[in-house]
């Protein structure tokens, strides 16, 4: 019991911060039709934006991670949208999608060539204790980490389902021309849900950079896994990254906790092809009409 | 007029050409990139070093050495592909690879070519292929393995162990050569658990040990792993003991896991904090130049390519084969051979035997607690 409860919230820990970069996937695929392939690079990039921070520039490290984060807004953001996203989304679907894997490319390989192909450490943000309940130690960097991702994805849903905002941002996302009739300025939403996806990207880079080290390829798995998180619990559903990513978590850890540890990254891809058979819109998605 | 200036020409180009000295191609194929590179670029500064030294000082046999080097990316089909690039673009003797599931492949090419290898891979089934042209840099992990079982059973008084491993040549040799000495010392198999190659999430498998009633855990992995495994372990307040083999206690571990490798108990076969003034020059030497303290792969990196200096000079001519005959057997001193830093001597299969090192780690520091005799 100690020990499935203690996987359990180990998987859940590291499932949230997978939800993070889940829900940037949807977003933009609400938002503008965009698959970004580069998704698993701008979780890999702000960890190094820290790095530069506290290393290159002597910052104390909460200076360097708000400095990160507003960065990541900037690049992974507002620079990808005017740069990438607006000249190629015009071409269709297909060359954006050829443009974000090389883009995705070039950040891995300047990674690899500004900062080294080694793993680099990274400073730990929460206390490392452990707590005992019902006889399983719990972390509390793993408690901090599942709440934080809870927080912001919550703090997201909230703004979009509160907000004047960010109802204008679903408007945009669920019919961008009806919106624009009825007045919503449909550009600028475009571009909030691209500054969101950076400042996702960059919590989702700290929190797990801790524990994976900062590396230029890290992104090859995170992507990876968000992409199938966002599959999994339904592409136009920011709930649905949410549980597509815990579950991935809890699965890939009971996967290798009671299956085995060398068939732990066949599971979720086990788990998307069940999810396209059976239920192709995801667990908590909705089925969609798009004309083509 | 004209003739003069040809005069001139013809005299530029004599001194050109009497200026340039003559260069033998040596290659170095290493982890550059991917999973191993935490590895193979420190390897690499390891041998740029040594090379930069041998050449100022006037080179093998008087030819300055031309270093070419390839990145592996980790992949052992492209290590194999870049062996061969290697021996077409003219290479001498190959060093490298660090990681032992691409030695193993490309030492064939090497072998088939007759070109002598020497290698910074530890995994046992290197040197037990009967391949005449592998040598190891250090000695392979299976030597060392009895000098743990002991420290965990007196040392520790451990009677039930937990293993964790690399699923790769280098950790399934570690992993066997270990579990053959559990039964020697009476240890009890707790946990068996195998881990991936740049696997990044290990709370399953501290979570597995911290349940499995082990009284000591031995690690075995490469650096980025073994760093991400002990940053878990500390995260989880795994409380007992961890031990292990090379890297577990290495530099580069100990620069990525932080406090995290506190405690952590290492049979070092090559350490920069050894007690040795070949050592100790050569790390004040690496620090200057590249900032930061060689690990054991920087050494072994560094040892090649003074081992091919040597070797070449006691043969006399730049000859393959007499090379790879010459070093079968061969014992040197560091006294003589300071680049080779400890006494070493190479068996008919290449392999190492040399003094070793029983290392802890106290304040971010390899401490070593006892040097351990040659077996």
């Amino acid at each position: 019991m100690a020990e499935f409860l203690q996987i359990m919230i180990s998987g859940l820990a590291a499932g949230a911060v997978y939800a993070l970069a889940a829900v940037g996937f949807t977003l933009l695929w609400q938002a503008s039709q965009a698959i970004n392939f580069a998704q698993g690079e701008f979780v890999m990039l702000p960890a190094f934006f820290v790095l530069i921070g506290t290393g290159y520039f002597g910052l104390p490290l909460w200076v360097a991670i708000l400095l990160a984060i507003v960065i990541s807004i900037l690049v992974l953001g507002i620079a990808f949208k005017k740069l990438v996203v607006e000249p190629m989304l015009p071409h269709g679907t297909l060359p954006l999608v050829i443009a974000t894997i090389a883009l995705g490319l070039l950040m891995k390989e300047s990674v690899k060539e500004f900062y080294s192909a080694q793993g680099q450490p990274f400073p730990p943000l929460f206390p490392q204790t452990v707590f005992e309940v019902f006889g399983a130690a719990i972390s509390v960097q793993d408690v901090c980490n599942l709440l934080v991702s809870l927080l912001v994805i919550l703090g997201l849903q909230m703004f979009l389902q509160r907000s004047r905002t960010g109802r204008s941002m679903q408007a945009t996302a669920q019919n961008p021309a009806v919106a624009e009739i009825l007045g919503v300025d449909v550009k600028k939403m475009v571009m909030y849900t691209f500054i969101i996806n950076g400042f996702l990207a960059a919590i989702a880079s700290i929190l797990i950079s801790p524990f994976y080290l900062a590396k230029f390829s890290n992104g090859e798995t995170l992507g990876l896994i968000a992409f199938i998180a966002a599959i999994v619990g339904g592409f136009n559903q920011i709930r649905g990254a949410l549980v597509g990513g815990l579950l991935i978590g809890v699965l890939d850890n009971l996967a290798a906790a009671y299956v085995s540890a060398q068939y732990r990254a066949a599971v979720p891809l086990i788990l998307l092809i069940v999810i396209i058979m059976v239920r192709p819109q995801g667990l908590v998605g909705t089925t969609e009409g798009r004309a083509v | 007029m004209l003739k003069r200036y040809l005069v001139g020409l013809a005299m530029a180009v004599t001194i050109g050409v009497g200026g340039a000295q003559a260069q033998v191609k040596i290659a170095n194929i290493a982890e550059l990139s991917g999973a191993g590179a935490a590895a193979g670029t420190v390897w690499k500064d390891g041998v740029d070093l040594a090379v930069d030294e041998i050449n100022a000082s006037g080179g093998i046999l008087g030819q300055h050495i031309e270093l070419m080097e390839y990145d592996s990316q980790t992949d052992p089909q492209n290590s194999r592909a870049m062996v061969q690039k290697a021996i077409d673009d003219g290479a001498y003797v190959l060093l490298g690879t660090v990681y032992s599931s691409s030695t193993v492949v490309n030492m064939l090419v090497a072998q088939q070519n007759g070109y002598p290898q020497l290698t910074g891979s530890e995994a046992p089934a290197i040197t037990q292929k009967g391949n005449p042209f592998i040598f190891r840099t250090a000695f392979g992990s299976q030597k060392g393995m009895p000098k743990i079982g002991a420290y965990l059973s007196f040392g520790l008084k451990a009677s039930k162990v937990a293993i964790v491993w690399a699923n790769t040549e280098y950790g399934k040799g570690g992993h066997d050569a270990f579990v053959d000495v559990t039964k020697e010392f009476n240890l009890e198999i707790a946990a068996d658990l195998p881990t991936e190659q740049g696997q990044a999430d290990f709370s399953a498998d501290v979570v597995k040990i911290k349940n499995s009633g082990a009284d000591a855990v031995f690690a075995f992995m490469t650096e980025e792993e073994s760093a991400r495994f002990l940053i878990e372990a500390e995260k989880q307040g795994l409380e007992l003991p961890i031990a292990g083999d090379t890297v577990l206690g290495s530099q580069k571990v100990i620069d990525l896991a932080g406090a995290a490798a506190e405690g952590v108990m290492s049979h070092v076969g090559l350490s920069a904090d050894a007690p040795v003034p070949t050592i100790q020059a050569m790390d004040k030497k690496f620090t200057e130049r590249f900032g930061y303290r060689p690990d054991h792969n920087a050494i072994k990196g560094y040892i090649g390519a003074y081992a091919i200096k040597y070797v070449t000079e006691m043969v006399g001519e730049f000859d393959r084969q007499k090379f790879a005959d010459t070093m079968h057997g061969l014992c040197l001193q560091a006294k003589e051979y300071p680049g080779l830093l400890l006494d070493i001597c190479w068996d008919q299969n290449g392999e190492v035997s040399r003094e070793s090192f029983l290392v802890q780690v106290t304040n971010g520091q390899q401490q070593i607690v006892q040097t351990l005799p040659a077996n």
